[in-house]
């Protein structure tokens, strides 16, 4: 069995599966119970400054969307960061990082952006041995009015400032948790390397509203006939949360910025899928709290499955190796050529294919009485819609054409040559390929 | 007291508790969160196979959308648009034969949506409320008669009236509903639901019942053709064909639909009589709830004769496994010699010269019926013959059901012929041809 033994900037876990900050990591007890289920790490639920803890709602704090069989597909929340005193969360912190000493214990923080304020909290951290911290910069709600969260993690120069008291006044890895609420997440996470941070974590959650009532006209979570936009969080957040991961891998200002990648990994497969986008390690928080800590179990078997069969030894040997496949559109093979292929061993003829293609694609599958779909390799411009929507896996199938064969779309022979939109002759910025 | 060993045809061979469970919904309907969690395996399939295999073309992927949405009673209107007694259809049509057998996640898993249940649990919930879904068309001026209160019968009226036309339903008994009321194993109609399926239906407007009046007996086809502006015949089969053996004429056999008929309309189970032996002859639905009855019943010992192989069998397989689970005994290839006291005996069909004696108190007889009367109307085969749109060989007179030529004895598709008669005698009548 593969060796899962992870490190990331020199904190060495047992494995790349951490604990996001967030309510599964509010307190002792959770934390204990996270570590026997296996977890690696765990990133402290963030810690505000001393004085009164904020309260938080005393109604609903989660709103979700789902999917088939009410699978939670998406999760939001408004809950605050930890409502229980700082010596108490301190005290916690240090007992159990104590007694696992072979975990990693973040400790997530947020306080105003005033230099005494993280010159006052940072020796209190750094007294619980606690392993590094992670700025929150993200939580999209609440806070952010109160001019932290978001409202830091939307101003880079901001961002830069705090990250440079931080590595000023603390020894160990600075993590700068990013949000997704902004237009380009490369600016921010450029001011956070220019600000001497150690990795960027992301996503944080993305303001939304999950459902409104119809009967109240509230949106949900509802408060009292009322709704504010949450954090969300969860599988659906995946795609949008890889993609700002790459982003920062593959930008030259910031490629090779370590990574802590979060945003809806589930499985082991999403777990290797950040990695492979060059995330050091992952952040778990709505799959844990959709089934439990158990889930690592899962996450850990399949993570070493994969990698024994693909004889990677150290999770480091795959960290990264999908971003150099990571382009714009325009460096894209337009002299790929692939069409679409349906098993009809496979096919249970439901018909799925037809509708999507039929009505809003290139009218490319045949359906004859008996039931019969075929693709018209004439029609097919390789859409892969109707792979998308099929329910049965690998039914339909992406094929490419081989150098030589004539495409019956386009009449024109498919040629083995890499070209691509910057050569394409109607590209009026075309430029002759040499 | 009798128990399931007493001899001869007696009553509560078992206790009244025993007798109310036995005789439990046969499939208890979904709740809420089964129904979502059983329409949430709908695929919305294209052009879909369910609505290609069901006689009445109900859009069951829509229905079964329309419930995953939280609109079941937008469901309910879906199916009864197409089949007005698509609630006594979701509990007796075989399914297994029908739409479910067509659903691509059978052919996928083996396990297909359960549409049945789906299409009972949005017809109950429109149904709880009581609401009639549909509003009568402005008045056409006309009148029609249907003879016949049964699915096709039922259907044909409602569909004439919703359409503005003023309908008058006879039938030989004493209640409507045909065979849903008076042919169909208990199990698959509890509390009443044939009644009061009637009773809703009705709620339409503009439909007389007049029961005991029967077609030859009562009632004449040239009076009714000569009083209303279009006659529409669902008289069912009324005849049951006889085994033609010695021994007939014996006490201990009966008819198989009159047994089930009684057991419809039984108030107390434990007034019911059934042998300690019971054979039943024949290898079709009537056979299967006779005998699976007589089981619930208390028989001790129920068997199924029936004069082919089991691929010929009328009863689907899901039947023959239910009858089977009960305890009934099927036995093939096998026809009625002769009936003696106490014994049937019966001879193979299959060449083998090989007699078997079955030890028999009570014999049903389920080989099929006939009609009753043909009022003077060309028949194809032994039924009334009629084209494409139910138009029979006299002008203004349109039949359907049991008792028509084509389609399947099943009461989906009586209700598609009578509906689709009644298309086309209001098409007739509004200047058509």
């Amino acid at each position: 069995m593969a060796d899962l033994t992870t490190n990331f900037l020199g904190i060495i876990t047992p494995n790349p599966f951490w604990l996001a900050s967030a309510p599964p990591t509010d307190k002792e007890y959770n934390v204990r119970r996270a570590f026997e289920a296996g977890w690696g790490g765990v990133v402290w639920k963030t810690l505000g400054m001393e004085g009164p803890p904020v309260v938080n709602v005393n109604g609903p704090r989660y709103g979700a969307i789902y999917g088939a069989d009410r699978r939670l597909m998406g999760l939001n929340n408004i809950e605050l960061i930890t409502d229980r005193p700082l010596e108490v969360n301190l005290e916690e912190i240090t007992r159990v990082k104590a007694d696992y000493p072979d975990r990693a214990i973040i400790v997530s923080i947020m306080v105003p952006c005033e230099e005494q304020a993280w010159k006052d909290i940072l020796p209190k951290v750094a007294a619980t041995g606690a392993d590094g911290i992670e700025l929150n910069f993200g939580c999209p709600h609440g806070m952010s009015e109160r001019g932290m969260g978001a409202a830091v993690g939307q101003v880079p120069e901001y961002i830069e400032m705090v990250t440079r008291w931080c590595k000023q006044y603390y020894d160990k890895p600075v993590i700068v948790k990013l949000t997704p609420n902004i237009t380009d997440v490369r600016k921010p996470a450029a001011a956070a390397m220019r600000g001497g941070a150690d990795a960027v974590s992301l996503i944080n959650t993305i303001n939304s509203i999950t459902s409104v009532n119809l009967d109240s006209m509230s949106p949900e979570p509802s408060i009292d006939g009322k709704g504010s936009h949450g954090g969300y969080c969860g599988p659906a957040v995946k795609p949008i949360a890889m993609s700002m991961v790459s982003e920062i891998a593959r930008h030259p200002e910031t490629h090779g910025l370590p990574i802590s990648g979060i945003g809806g990994v589930t499985t082991w497969r999403d777990a290797a899928e950040f990695m492979a986008l060059g995330c050091g390690n992952v952040q778990v928080c709505t799959a844990a709290m959709t089934y439990g800590f158990k889930i690592v179990q899962e996450m850990i078997s399949g993570l070493s499955q994969w990698m024994d069969e693909k004889g990677y030894e150290s999770t480091s040997d795959f960290v990264g190796m999908a971003v150099p496949n990571v382009t714009d559109w325009q460096y894209l093979n337009l002299n790929y050529v692939a069409k679409a292929k349906i098993s009809q061993d496979d096919c249970i003829k439901c018909g799925r294919c037809y509708a999507a293609c039929e009505d809003t694609s290139h009218q490319a599958i045949s359906m004859s009485a008996d039931r019969v779909f075929e693709v018209i390799d004439a029609e097919c411009v390789a859409c892969n819609l109707c792979v998308d929507v099929c329910p049965v896996e690998n039914c339909i199938t992406m094929e490419p054409m081989k150098a030589g064969e004539v495409d019956p779309r386009t009449g024109k022979v498919v040629s083995d040559k890499y070209a691509n939109w910057t050569t394409h002759p109607n590209n009026p910025g075309a430029v002759a390929a040499e | 007291m009798p128990d399931t060993t007493t001899t001869g045809i007696v009553a509560a061979r078992l206790s009244g508790d025993a007798l109310k469970l036995n005789f439990a919904d046969l499939h208890a309907p979904l709740a809420d969160h089964e129904a979502a969690v059983a329409a949430d395996r709908c695929y919305f399939c294209y052009d879909a196979p369910c609505v290609t295999a069901c006689p009445t073309s109900i859009d069951i992927p829509l229905f079964i959308r329309q419930i995953a949405t939280g609109t079941s009673e937008a469901a309910a209107k879906t199916i009864f648009e197409q089949n007005i007694l698509g609630g006594m259809c979701a509990r007796v049509c075989p399914t297994e034969t029908l739409c479910e057998e067509a659903c691509v996640r059978e052919a996928a898993e083996g396990k297909p949506v359960e549409i049945g249940r789906l299409q009972r649990h949005a017809t109950d919930t429109l149904m709880a409320k009581q609401a009639h879904p549909f509003v009568r068309a402005a008045s056409t001026g006309k009148t029609i008669a249907v003879v016949g209160a049964g699915p096709a019968g039922l259907a044909a009226a409602h569909r004439l009236a919703m359409l503005g036309s003023d309908v008058t339903v006879f039938d030989a008994r004493k209640k409507a509903g045909g065979l849903n009321e008076f042919g169909i194993a208990s199990y698959k109609s509890t509390n009443d639901f044939a009644a009061r399926e009637v009773d809703w239906l009705l709620g339409i407007g503009g439909i007389t019942i007049e029961t005991g009046k029967a077609l030859g007996a009562d009632l004449s086809l040239d009076d009714l053709a000569a009083k209303y502006d279009a006659v529409f015949l669902s008289v069912g089969l009324g005849g049951v064909n006889a085994l033609s053996v010695d021994g007939e004429d014996k006490s201990g056999v009966s008819d198989a639909v009159d047994f089930i008929a009684d057991l419809r309309q039984a108030s107390d189970l434990t007034s019911l009589p059934v042998g300690r032996d019971v054979v039943v002859i024949g290898g079709g639905m009537t056979a299967v709830d006779a005998a699976v009855q007589s089981k619930l019943l208390g028989a001790r010992n129920v068997t199924i004769a029936y004069r082919r192989g089991r691929d010929r069998m009328g009863a689907s397989k899901y039947e023959q496994d239910l009858a089977a689970s009960k305890g009934v005994q099927l036995m093939f290839n096998l026809q009625p010699k002769a009936i003696h006291d106490g014994e049937i005996e019966l001879a193979y069909t299959d060449g083998s010269a090989e007699v078997v004696r079955i030890t028999a108190d009570q014999v049903f007889k389920a080989i099929g019926q006939t009609l009753m009367t043909d009022a003077g109307l060309t028949l194809e085969g032994r039924k009334i013959a009629v084209d494409a749109n139910g138009r029979t060989s006299r002008k203004g007179v349109w039949a359907g059901g049991d008792c028509a030529s084509g389609g399947d004895d099943l009461t989906v598709t009586a209700v598609a012929e009578g509906r689709d008669a009644a298309m086309d005698i209001h098409a007739s009548l509004m200047g058509g041809n």
